[in-house]
């Protein structure tokens, strides 16, 4: 049979119909960085509980000159990055595994995505004062 | 997903209780806690960026009864979710997979995590309270 006798929707390759489904697409990309930030974290983590436990009763003074040191200032803002970034992607997970209505589980998905942002932005605009203001 | 009348997977009333399964259970709920306790780090960031009195504000609202047990709560979602994810990743390179391992390590970063807290606690309320 030559391809003039097929109806035209029939002529593309099976391979093209088939590409795109099934469970390859972004996951992987997704999984890859859901580790690095956690490696990240495991010593950005311990980092930011040691710093926070070493100004316990810091004034207010000496919390923003602490904050102001580049070396703290620069793995906070790395922390803060890190900690939102791996929050939407594990809570994205979480987001599809359990919330079955289309609609619900996007408008959640773009709701974490929109706050996650915004936090991220508001602490490092934060650090950035305290850094930069004298 | 409502009309579905026959049982769904992952069958939660015919599993035995075992370890494994509270640290994967544990391991999310620590994650959405920490995601909420995220609030707390950018509030106190904010607020010392704020000025004087809006970051002693902060240390009050922490100080506070209430924001002590949050504040306990968190230690231990950070140090599970902490101990836990090192062992995921251990897990993610291929290694201790054997049941007997799966379930030491299991134990371990539940021990690991009560241990850590404490240790930070007695620190923190010898040191005279949380702020």
């Amino acid at each position: 049979m030559s391809a003039k006798e097929l109806p035209l929707k029939d002529r593309r390759d099976p391979l093209k119909v088939a590409r795109g489904l099934g469970s390859s697409q972004s996951g992987v990309g997704h999984w890859w960085a859901q580790r690095m930030t956690a490696a990240a974290l495991v010593l950005l983590g311990v980092w930011f509980v040691v710093t926070v436990l070493c100004l316990l009763h810091a004034d207010y003074a000496t919390a923003r000159a602490a904050v102001a040191k580049p070396w703290n200032a620069l793995l906070l803002i790395a922390f803060v990055l890190s900690m939102f970034w791996h929050a939407v992607l594990g809570l994205q997970v979480v987001v599809e595994d359990y919330v079955h209505t289309r609609w619900k589980e996007v408008l959640l998905l773009v709701a974490i995505k929109f706050l996650a942002v915004l936090g991220a932005l508001a602490s490092v605009l934060a650090v950035l004062r305290i850094a930069l203001t004298p | 997903m409502a009309d579905t009348r026959r049982p769904l997977s992952p069958h939660m009333q015919v599993y035995r209780w075992q370890v494994q399964m509270v640290t994967s259970i544990l391991h999310r709920a620590t994650g959405i806690a920490l995601a909420v306790g995220s609030l707390l780090v950018i509030c106190g960031l904010l607020d010392l960026a704020a000025g004087e009195d809006s970051f002693n504000h902060f240390k009050s609202m922490i100080g506070s009864p209430l924001g002590m047990v949050l504040l306990i709560g968190w230690t231990w979602a950070l140090f599970y979710h902490l101990c836990n994810g090192i062992r995921h990743l251990i897990q993610d390179a291929g290694a201790g997979y054997a049941i007997t391992q799966f379930v030491r390590s299991s134990w371990l970063s539940v021990i690991a995590s009560v241990v850590l807290t404490l240790l930070v606690w007695a620190y923190v309320l010898t040191a005279g309270g949380a702020a």
